[in-house]
């Protein structure tokens, strides 16, 4: 019957439809009234104007029929904001119904009339709301509690003159758990708007009194009463102790929203304890619950994996039993695969990686792309973070080339070659990689593999003639496979000169005369210097050993990680970015102030690096100025953190990466810091001769050498948030936060 | 917190705009439209546009989406979603375009209801059920109900009325178990787990106060066959029942019914709780040791140059010869460029389906201890591109009464009220597949 007439609606507009519905509204029979209303309410859903039946609708507004006097409230919150002076009309009503017996109704009145945004009401609203702030019926007083916040939204000063705010605090002491509930809930959101009213303020009273409620009230009262108490500080340890005790039994609950709520205010609460063996006893409580999220529907399991990985990096080790709970399940959705992975990455060890190895594998052969990537990928990841599992990593990266699928093939070559960066003794499977050179086609891959072949040319009898193919078709290159050229070819000069002079002419000959990139000009200048000054300081410099990298798993900057951990289970922790980020207006400012609060502070506390960077200007080369260095560099070519330190896009954090991801912004560090490491490492002191020099070094590095710290820091601050192509914001914002931050934190330790 | 709820169908046709905020624009259902339904390749439930974040989640036909500003808790918003599809379930039988579109006032007044300036009030079913009716004018009632109403939606027992009688005071407890299952192509189990749920459904009057025990310490017999082997549904009273039950069961993780008093579980392992009325899930709980897998599943799939691929698919039982399962299906995935298969099943009838690309294997009737063999074939089309056969899992569905795979075993369930009426409990055991996959 109901869809007969949603489609009687739905049809086309006829003529004097309003006309219809108005006189069906005045009618002289109740149920027509009614029908009416609904028809009405209908047609408002569906975007269509009702408001010119505004005066119709509001006769109907006195009546028994509770159903009916819904309907006609949730017209008038509609449309009172069109109708501002006919809403006066409703007012009477409205104060007569908040002093109606029946308390379902008192609190209807009360709600709504916090609903109509409209100044007028306002005047109305403070008695009625002051009389049912102390009604007899828990049910009002809740009702009224958040109309309190309400007001406040719409009348902050008179809320504070009418010492509505008072009130609110005293109810946090009511007997009924659900007003205390929703009067911590009012008083917190009164607390976010206006700080300076110090609405709420948590004494040891107030604790005892919300604990209380704690285990009586419903779900979402507990998880404003956890969010509460986790925004507290206690005052001492004993404290914190005794709110982790009360919290704790929570754990159990039903609803993974307030699990996710106590866990995070045990995680915050236990910092303060000193108690070791406490503090393992909860770690170990949490770890049983935080599985069972992993069962959840789908969307809260994402929210609850983000917040895993988060409280797996600060504290590493309380799931490391529990990798078979993140297997990906065949019909996850890709979000969740995609974050599974990154977690299974994190707690792998030498007891499970066996296991953990065989299951990638599973996954490089499925069918969705990212995802196979991203499988590709860990098991690099897992390689190089735990050494005895390496060569069986190697294995089955060799297998996986010989699937021939295109992409997984790119993706191997780019893990093989942070392999090679890690550990020693790996040559023997370099043919193997040489043959499918073919099949390479991202700028990434090609680049990785030419890195290999530069690095490793005495060993590679043929290395002449691959390199030959590719400088023959270098201006066709991407302009970061180019710089790989460059540097390879280089490289392979200086260990077979007799065999590549040629080459190396050519090479350099095209990248300064043929090419529009300042950065592959520069570069191959400053190599044209350094081979004809001495060649044997073109070979500590550009043969030198490079460093070794430790970990290619992602991990959040400390000061990061120890902003997000109070916003668990918030938006902030499944972006794992601070809420400052992306939410307000004036984004990318908050995100630039932010880093550069955080390098400051870095520099602050790490008085030493900064010296030794001193030092290392002043000609004396010593091991921090290495790293350093790279990153110089790294940042004359696109502005983003080496490999080593860069943090991978948020995987899937908003779904809009993949698409926009322009692969040269995200993957261009990988392959520039293994050349610019070994060019930094050992000759500081001719390089920076060499800027000196030159005159024509990279805008920004010359700069970097010469100028002050400070434009330097705004140099590059502009340049990582605007600089290279424009990405979407979502891109911008997943890709500069960690690269960027990072970067010009050790920019700043440099200067 | 919520700026408001939209309802969409499949099409991105708005069904239900509710604003709890004024800072929720009707333009902001364009955008999700736009951006999320539209958007084929949209990946994740949580999208953020300048400051207003979608969170949104899928149900039959109908997006269900919370809109918000801020950094709100994810966790939460999306747990709302979900209670809201339950709500719509338990009021409409099943929430969807249909059910949406003819009971959009309701959903309205649902939605008021539980949501207040965007933070979730009061949401359990069957408190809602006592003021916001179907029936739409029930509103003649006395004025004494209404403030009962009202002190019930708030008070320490919000889950339940007062003054409920029964003639026949029954309650009814289901062990329902979801068996996940992922086994790897050589035949090791990489992963073996139970979520389980027990559901009551109390029919007891006055304010009843209900002791639950499991075996704690105790499981079932050697082949985790209930000791009612065969048997209707076994009437437990009291413990007498299972104390030939030995052995142990251990529980990774339980999360319980908020009625359930959570500091007396935390310190001494006892579930007491005052239940509400009707049906309620008590308690959830996930166990991974000793699970016991009602199938074993062998599949010997061969790829025959690239025309062919040979299957030889044998199921066999792992319970009591006296238990049966029902509703068993087996998928098993074909190649994509499949043309026609050919299968020879020794119980039950297999079928293809391509728009699944798999063979549906359904077998109505499983009995224990034994063992069923599928040998099929499926004839491939020559494709230009070579392009390599993911091969996903194969996968299972069945249940299975009478059986739990975790050994979890009701040991008694006491009634305790001041009238001292006794009572009838009743308790069944099942077992379905979860996700039950198996490679090859």
């Amino acid at each position: 019957m109901a869809v007969n007439r949603l489609r009687s609606v739905l049809g086309t507009p006829r003529k004097g439809e309003t006309f219809e519905l108005r006189a069906g509204l005045v009618s002289q029979y109740a149920w027509e009234r009614k029908e009416s209303i609904q028809k009405t309410i209908m047609a408002m859903t569906l975007g269509k104007d009702v408001s010119a039946l505004f005066p119709d609708v509001l006769k109907n507004i006195a009546t028994p029929d509770l159903d009916q006097k819904k309907l006609v409230y949730l017209y008038l919150m509609n449309y009172a904001k069109s109708h501002p002076d006919l809403c006066i009309l409703a007012v009477n009503t409205f104060v007569q119904d908040s002093e109606d017996p029946n308390p379902l109704v008192r609190a209807l009145a009360i709600r709504t009339m916090g609903c109509i945004r409209v100044e007028k009401m306002v005047d109305y609203m403070e008695e009625p709301l002051r009389k049912t702030l102390k009604d007899e019926s828990p049910y009002v007083r809740k009702t009224a509690a958040l109309c309190v916040a309400k007001l406040f939204d719409l009348n902050p000063n008179l809320c504070i003159e009418e010492g509505f705010l008072e009130i609110l605090q005293e109810m946090i002491g009511d007997s009924n758990p659900m007003v205390v509930a929703n009067s911590v809930t009012a008083l917190a959101e009164i607390h976010e708007a206006a700080p300076e009213t110090k609405a709420l303020v948590i004494t040891s009273q107030t604790l005892k009194k919300m604990l209380l409620a704690l285990n009586e009230c419903t779900e979402w009262g507990r998880i404003t009463i956890l969010t509460t108490l986790a925004d507290y500080r206690a005052q001492d340890t004993k404290e914190s102790e005794h709110i982790c005790e009360r919290v704790s039994p929570q754990f159990q609950h039903v609803n993974p929203a307030v699990v996710l709520a106590a866990v995070k205010v045990v995680f915050l609460h236990m910092q303060n304890i000193e108690n070791n063996q406490l503090h393992a006893t909860y770690l170990k409580k949490m770890s049983p619950p935080l599985v069972t999220l992993v069962s959840s529907q789908p969307e809260v399991q994402y929210v609850a994996l983000r917040n895993i990985d988060l409280l797996l990096q600060k504290q590493p080790g309380i799931l490391d039993k529990e990798m078979r709970v993140f297997f990906c399940k065949y019909n996850d959705p890709p979000y969740l695969k995609l974050t599974k992975l990154e977690i299974m990455v994190r707690i792998a060890n030498a007891n499970n990686v066996d296991q953990l190895l065989a299951e990638l594998k599973e996954y490089a052969m499925e069918v969705d792309m990212d995802f196979v990537r991203k499988a590709v990928r860990a098991i690099g990841q897992v390689a190089i973070k735990i050494e005895e599992c390496a060569e069986k990593a190697v294995n089955v990266l060799l297998e996986l080339i010989n699937t021939k699928v295109g992409y997984v093939v790119q993706e191997v070559i780019v893990v093989i070659k942070d392999i090679f960066r890690r550990y020693p003794g790996y040559e023997g499977i370099i043919p193997t990689l040489c043959q499918c050179i073919d099949d390479l086609d991202e700028p990434n891959a090609r680049g990785s593999l030419i890195w290999i072949v530069g690095e490793y040319a005495e060993k590679i009898s043929n290395a002449g003639e691959i390199l030959a193919g590719f400088v023959d078709g270098f201006n066709e290159e991407f302009a970061q496979t180019q710089l790989q050229i460059l540097t390879a070819v280089v490289k392979l000069f200086l260990k077979k000169p007799d065999q590549s002079q040629g080459l190396v002419q050519k090479v350099l000959q095209a990248a300064t005369a043929e090419n529009d990139n300042p950065d592959i000009r520069d570069r191959a200048y400053v190599y044209w210097r350094l081979l004809s000054s001495d060649p044997q300081i073109a070979r500590n410099i550009v043969l030198s050993q490079r460093p070794q990298i430790t970990s290619t798993i992602p991990v959040l900057p400390g000061p990061l990680l120890d902003r997000l951990l109070p916003n668990l289970s918030t938006l902030a922790s499944v972006y794992q970015k601070p809420p400052s980020t992306f939410i307000g207006l004036g984004r990318s400012s908050a995100l630039q102030d932010a880093a550069i609060e955080e390098a400051r502070e870095h520099a602050r506390e790490n008085p030493i690096a900064a010296a030794a960077v001193t030092a290392a200007m002043t000609g004396v080369s010593q091991p921090p100025a290495q790293s350093h260095a790279e990153n110089l560099l790294d940042i004359d070519f696109d502005g983003a953190a080496p490999a080593s330190m860069q943090k991978a896009p948020m995987g899937g954090a908003s779904g809009l990466e993949g698409l926009a991801g322009t692969p040269q912004r995200v993957a261009s560090p990988a392959i520039t810091s293994p050349t610019s490491a070994q060019q930094g490492g050992g000759g500081m002191e001719d390089l920076m001769g060499m800027f000196g020099n030159g005159g024509s070094a990279p805008a920004n590095g010359g700069g970097g050498g010469g100028g002050g710290s400070q434009d330097l820091m705004n140099g590059f601050a502009s340049m990582d948030l605007n600089g290279g192509q424009p990405p979407p914001p979502q891109e911008q914002l997943n890709g500069g936060e960690g690269g960027g931050q990072k970067t010009k934190e050790d920019l700043l330790g440099l200067f | 917190m919520l700026s408001g709820v939209l309802l969409f169908n499949q099409k991105g046709e708005l069904l239900i705009m509710r604003a709890f905020r004024q800072d929720m624009r009707p333009r902001l259902a364009d955008v999700f439209r736009i951006q999320v339904i539209s958007n084929a390749q949209i990946r994740s439930p949580i999208l953020t546009l300048g400051s207003t974040t979608f969170s949104h989640i899928k149900n039959e036909n109908i997006y269900i989406v919370g809109v918000s500003k801020g950094n709100v808790n994810a966790a939460l918003v999306f747990e709302f979603l979900y209670k809201l599809v339950g709500l719509g379930k338990s009021y409409f039988g099943r929430f969807d375009e249909e059910a949406v579109k003819s009971n959009f006032v309701m959903v309205y007044e649902l939605l008021d209801e539980i949501l207040d300036f965007g933070y979730p009030q009061n949401t359990e079913t069957e408190t809602l059920k006592m003021y916001i009716t179907t029936e739409g004018v029930k509103s003649e009632r006395a004025l004494e109900d209404s403030s009962k109403i009202t002190m019930q939606a708030t008070g320490a027992l919000s889950w339940r009325r007062d003054n409920i009688k029964y003639r026949k005071n029954e309650a009814f407890v289901d062990v329902i178990e979801d068996v996940n299952l992922l086994v790897s192509a050589s035949g090791t189990v990489l992963r073996a787990d139970v979520n389980g749920a027990i559901e009551m459904r109390a029919y007891l009057s006055g304010t009843p106060e209900c002791k639950f025990g499991l075996n704690d310490s105790l499981t079932l017999g050697a082949a985790g066959i209930e000791p009612s082997v065969g048997g209707p549904v076994g009437n437990i009273s009291g413990n007498k029942a299972t104390k030939a039950a030995a052995g142990s069961v251990t529980l990774e993780d339980v999360s319980l019914h908020q009625c359930v008093k959570l500091s007396s579980f935390t310190n001494d392992r006892t579930i007491s709780f005052i239940p509400p009325d009707g049906s309620f899930q008590l308690m959830n709980y996930r166990a991974t040791e000793n699970v016991n897998l009602p199938f074993k599943v062998h599949a010997i799939v061969n790829e025959i140059g690239k025309s062919k691929v040979e299957y030889s698919i044998a199921i066999r039982s792992n319970y009591g010869p006296k238990l049966f399962a029902t509703n068993v299906l087996v998928r098993i995935p074909t190649p994509l460029n499949t043309a026609s298969t050919t299968h020879r099943a020794s119980q039950g009838k297999a079928k293809y389906e391509p728009s699944e690309n798999c063979i549906v294997w359904r077998i109505a009737r499983f009995t224990g201890q034994s063992e069923f063999v599928l040998s099929a074939e499926a004839e491939l089309t020559a494709t230009t591109t070579a392009k390599q056969w993911s091969r996903p899992p194969l996968s299972m569905q069945f249940s299975l009464l009478m059986f739990t795979s975790s050994g979890l075993l009701v040991r008694y369930l006491k009634v305790f009220e001041k009238g001292n009426y006794s009572s009838v409990k009743w308790v069944r055991y099942m077992t379905r597949a979860g996700s039950y996959e198996i490679r090859f």
